[in-house]
């Protein structure tokens, strides 16, 4: 019996009463067999998705949600030195520090250093001010014991830094766990004591200047895999299909070597000693002390990473350009077109989806690019990928390298939705 | 049939048991990493039967802070370098070693007074000295040969092109002695802003003419493809390829920078016991002279740098190209690490400010 409260059955009575309630063989409503049947059937493709689900979550979502957070999060200082913070958190920017800044102060640094936490301390205030990290480390080890007050004189006795206006800025900065200076450091940016956001020192603006280079690099990256890698797909999709597979081999090989060998590859072909110098010297091209510098410098990561990327280029072209219809071509020409007209308005617009995923592939595969420019790429090539290794390896800064990973994350998506605006992520045609 | 199920997991249980005494070594792999498995671990399992794991990183600095902060320790010791050890030890992500209970030399001296000095600190045991050499090729330089610092950026009398490490630390360095600082007075005047703009003028000198390099791989290759005439560069790579691969390197010890490397004691290691045990045993006299017959870096006790022998699998003595051998430290700079480590990002900044400049 159907109680009155599923609407199920509700629907089925009025429309036609009790009796015309179609059932199943053991007497259950045929819709709530259905329902249950599809119910089961949905758990079922869950269950089914739930590894890659859970594998997703696990592998991507949750280390990139980490890595935003290191970003914007460093308790080092805040954490370990909590009086101070506190007289931080109570006073306005640019407050000169009284005794009771002094005493919180000396307190802390005693606390920690006993606790074997003020290198952490250090090393947070070193990231706002370099060369300060010593400066808690060896005044650590002298108020170990205890300090006297009145505690000024006593902190600046035992280093005249305590007193500079500077480090309290940097201080202060640290003093609360979120903060938004990695970000600041990553765009070369700091406060100044004051509290307002100014440009780091001229010689060391270098973060800017190494995105724009990536972005900059990656796109002539994708023009030049699209010039080359254009007539290289339409060569393949017109071909007929004996020597097209052939030559598709010839694109694949390369795709199937291991990035290493094919960049030492160019190494041993493009360094001023070999092979292609040699050869334009045995051609009389260019004399013994001409020899060409085509590696270790932007050149170097641009001829090998073109190389590297022409197949994520020609693969989306190729399988776009088969499915285009010869026909409209011709038709075009029948009716009075030139080549040229016919490829510029009949052609190309059709292979504008599978150059879309060509493009997009390339140029983001190319931002993130790190082995080959720091193999090849010399000291004009760095990108800001080597930076941010650099931060994880180098200097186990990982709030540093976590915001500058962030930004070019960002950058990549804002440009990803450009092109949804602009071309349209339906359109995008993988293979 | 279940019955020797059970018998069979039951034994290979105590088997289990029996071997959980062990130590897990993080290592850097290659050349170096043979030498700790030929002259610490193979004869420390054999001594005392405890299990060496050897694990490799690019550099077990970034694992140990990842596995402490994480909870996670899964290695006993550490083979680290010695930057990275007092900041990691200031950071409270070492255990400290007590200096007490490493092995006396045979003559009685207590260890402390036989390492070579900050050869221990609170949580660290140096294993070996290594250094950033100038290195030429000597089929390159027919008559007159370089000498000293002066001669790498002296691209008139000595031509062709220079490779260096990418990165300010031990360039600057390198760079204000080649300027005629002695190596005494080279941090002193680096800590100064003038200082610094010095160096990186001294470098500019040169900045048209050279590649720079990140692996330690690298500058033999570069000097042996002919790409460069010059290199400063990690002595032990230079010594490999002038051995093994019969390359006409020569070193030039005027102006060498020496660092130590040494083990240390990931916070919460589960095996603690074995881990001092092991850090004792190969921090003696003799385990130490034989690493250093492995891989020329030189051992940091005193009472182990007269007992190292011959060049493995050679009738060479291993002495003359040691950094710590008396004749080759003239004019040695021990890197500071009190100024690298307050320094490091600024001037790496800079560095790579100035590169793209």
């Amino acid at each position: 019996m159907a109680s009155p409260l599923d609407p199920h059955a509700a629907i089925v009575t009025e429309a036609g009463g009790l009796d015309a309630t179609l059932t199943t063989a053991d007497g259950t409503p045929l819709k709530r067999a259905l329902a249950r049947a599809s119910r089961k059937s949905r758990w079922r493709a869950f269950l089914l998705v739930l590894p890659l689900l859970a594998f997703i979550v696990i592998t991507f979502v949750v280390p990139i949600g980490q890595m935003l957070h290191r970003s914007v999060y460093n308790d080092g200082f805040a954490a370990n030195m909590p009086q101070i913070s506190g007289w931080f958190a109570e006073t306005e920017p640019g407050t000169v520090p009284d005794d009771a800044a002094f005493a919180a102060l000396s307190a802390d640094l005693q606390a920690a250093a006993e606790a074997r936490t003020i290198g952490i301390v250090g090393t947070r205030i070193n990231y706002e001010m370099p060369g300060t990290r010593s400066l808690f480390t060896s005044t650590g080890r002298k108020v170990r014991g205890g300090v006297e007050p009145p505690y000024r004189e006593a902190l600046l006795e035992i280093d005249g830094k305590w007193g500079e206006p500077e480090l309290w800025a940097s201080m202060r900065n640290s003093s609360t766990a979120y903060t938004g200076s990695f970000y600041l450091a990553s765009l070369d940016r700091t406060r100044d004591t004051n509290g307002d956001i100014v440009q780091v020192n001229e010689n060391r603006r270098v973060y800017i200047m190494l995105f724009m280079r990536t972005l900059w690099l990656s796109a002539l990256v994708t023009v030049m895999t699209f010039l080359l890698g254009f007539p290289i797909a339409h060569l393949l999709a017109t071909l007929p299909l004996r020597r097209s597979n052939l030559l598709m081999i010839l694109v694949l090989l390369p795709f199937w070597t291991s990035l290493l060998v094919r960049t030492t590859s160019w190494m041993v072909l493009l360094q001023q000693q070999g092979v292609v110098n040699d050869l334009l010297i045995w051609m009389g091209a260019i004399d013994e002390s001409g020899r060409l510098k085509m590696m270790y410098n932007q050149i170097g990561s641009i001829i090998a990473m073109t190389h590297i990327l022409l197949p994520f280029m020609i693969l989306p072209l190729y399988s776009v350009m088969r499915t285009i219809n010869p026909s409209y071509v011709r038709a075009a020409k029948s009716l009075g077109a030139t080549s040229w007209t016919a490829f510029r308005r009949i052609y190309f617009p059709q292979t504008l989806p599978g150059l879309g995923a060509g493009a997009l592939l390339v140029f983001i595969l190319a931002v993130g690019y790190y082995i080959t420019p720091a193999l090849v790429g010399g000291a004009s090539g760095q990108l800001i990928s080597n930076m941010i290794a650099e931060h994880m390896t180098g200097t186990l800064n990982w709030s540093m390298a976590a915001a500058l990973a962030a930004i070019l994350l960002a950058g990549v998506l804002i440009l990803y939705w450009i092109y949804d605006r602009l071309v349209g992520i339906d359109n995008l045609k993988l293979g | 049939m279940k019955k020797t199920l059970i018998l069979t997991t039951a034994l290979c249980g105590m088997a289990f048991g029996a071997s959980a005494q062990e130590v897990n070594l993080l290592s850097w792999g290659g050349a170096y990493g043979n030498s700790h498995l030929e002259a610490y671990a193979k004869p420390f399992t054999a001594e005392t039967g405890i299990a060496v794991n050897i694990a490799d990183a690019d550099n077990p600095a970034t694992p140990i802070k990842a596995m402490v902060e994480a909870g996670n320790v899964t290695s006993d010791v550490a083979s680290v370098e010695y930057a990275d050890a007092v900041r990691l030890c200031d950071e409270g992500l070492l255990e400290t070693i007590d200096a007490s209970t490493l092995a006396a030399a045979e003559d009685g001296t207590a260890a402390t007074d036989d390492f070579i000095e900050g050869g221990v600190t609170d949580c660290f045991v140096a294993t070996d000295v290594y250094s950033m050499v100038q290195v030429y090729d000597d089929s390159k330089f027919a008559d007159a040969k370089p000498a000293g610092p002066a001669d790498f950026f002296d691209l008139e009398k000595f031509p062709g092109k220079r490779t260096m490490r990418k990165g300010a630390k031990f360039n600057l360095e390198f760079a204000l002695m080649a300027d005629g600082v002695p190596a005494a007075e080279v941090y002193d005047v680096l800590g100064t802003p003038e200082g610094v703009d010095r160096a990186f003028a001294k470098l500019d000198t040169i900045k048209n003419d050279v590649i720079w390099w990140d692996a330690g791989a690298q500058p033999p290759q570069y000097l042996a493809d002919g790409e460069v005439t010059m290199a400063y560069a990690f002595n032990g790579r230079i010594f490999d390829a002038a051995m093994n691969d019969d390359k006409p390197f020569k070193i030039i010890w005027d102006g060498q920078i020496y660092e130590m490397e040494g083990w240390v004691i990931p916070k919460g290691a589960p095996n603690m016991e074995e881990a001092l045990q092991f850090i004792t045993y190969s921090t003696g006299t003799a385990p130490q002279a034989r690493a250093a017959e492995f891989i020329s870096y030189g051992p940091p006790r005193k009472s182990a740098a007269a007992a190292v022998g011959n060049i493995e699998g050679t009738e060479e003595p291993m002495a003359p190209h040691l950094p710590t051998t008396e004749s080759n430290m003239g004019n040695a700079l021990g890197s500071n690490l009190d100024f690298w480590v307050d320094h490091d990002s600024e001037l790496n900044e800079r560095f790579n400010a100035w590169l793209a400049g």
